[in-house]
């Protein structure tokens, strides 16, 4: 379970950044893709949810171990 | 899947927090800048601290009211996690002040009040841990976290707001800051105190079911 899990997280993890890096060859002379506008704001708040969704993720994990704990003991 | 409905609801407030609070266009304040946004991140942390402490302080009375083990092991429990958001407070809030007072520590009262506040905490930890009978242990912790309890309000809020304090919000009174904030920032600093007090009582949540495990012979009495 744990394993597909992982799995699909490191899936997901390559299709954003594929999505990320075909919009910076697309875009090289433009400057339009959102992530590369100006201030570049957009890529913190890209940073950030990454972060947040990593620390989300281990509290799952934790939460699924803690499961299987609690079962073994009931 | 209906006891994980706060915790999907934590992650949908706190993603809402970040992406717009980032992005919201904030009010023209020439000292702060860009800075205000630390509202949304730095100031919920003290909040999830007291939030935690005042819980903890609430199952202290009930231990001293009920006499029962499970009460000192949740005050705790409360203790340990507002410790932490209280150490994230304090980092973020050290980090803010390097850049907009020039050093990340400069004795005003908010930040003494805060550092006095996290050791009165953090000799509570020590001394609860130090005692091996466990009822004994329950009593002293539970009337020292009492005790520490008073002392919180008047070394976060009262007597810094009665100094010459540079920290922001620190001239009004307690939640008064509230009041002022610009309209649209009501927005998001609601939801993200909200969202940030929800993902400590998560992490509270998952510390508590591991003691259950770990002393079945408290929590199995009821």
């Amino acid at each position: 379970m744990n394993r597909i899990l992982a799995f699909t997280f490191s899936f997901m993890l390559l299709g954003i950044s594929q999505i990320v890096f075909a919009q910076n060859a697309a875009n090289e002379n433009e400057n339009a893709s959102v992530l590369h506008q100006n201030g570049q704001i957009y890529l913190v708040v890209l940073v950030l949810l990454t972060i947040f969704a990593g620390i989300i993720f281990y509290l799952i994990r934790l939460e699924k171990k803690l499961n299987k704990l609690e079962k073994k003991e009931n | 899947m209906a006891k994980y409905w706060w915790k999907i609801l934590t992650t949908i407030i706190l993603a809402y927090v970040i992406v717009v609070g980032i992005l919201i266009k904030i009010p023209y304040l020439p000292k702060l800048k860009e800075s205000i946004r630390n509202l949304f991140y730095h100031v919920p942390m003290w909040y999830v601290m007291l939030f935690c402490f005042l819980m903890s302080v609430i199952y202290s009375i009930l231990y001293l009211r009920k006499n029962h083990l499970k009460y000192d092991v949740i005050s705790n429990e409360f203790v340990v996690v507002g410790l932490w958001f209280g150490a994230l407070g304090m980092v973020t809030g050290m980090e803010w002040a390097y850049i907009q007072w020039g050093a990340p520590w400069s004795n005003d009262p908010k930040q003494v009040g805060a550092a006095l506040t996290l050791l009165i905490y953090l000799a509570y930890t020590i001394l609860r841990s130090s005692l091996p009978d466990a009822d004994k242990r329950g009593r002293l912790a539970a009337v020292y976290n009492i005790f520490s309890f008073a002392l919180l309000i008047p070394l976060v809020y009262i007597i810094p707001s009665h100094l010459a304090s540079l920290h922001p919000g620190s001239d009004n009174k307690p939640f008064e800051a509230l009041k002022t904030q610009d309209h649209m920032l009501r927005y998001v600093s609601l939801p993200a105190m909200l969202g940030w007090i929800m993902l400590g009582l998560w992490i509270f949540d998952i510390r508590l079911r591991l003691k259950k495990i770990e002393l079945p012979e408290i929590f199995t009495h009821e």
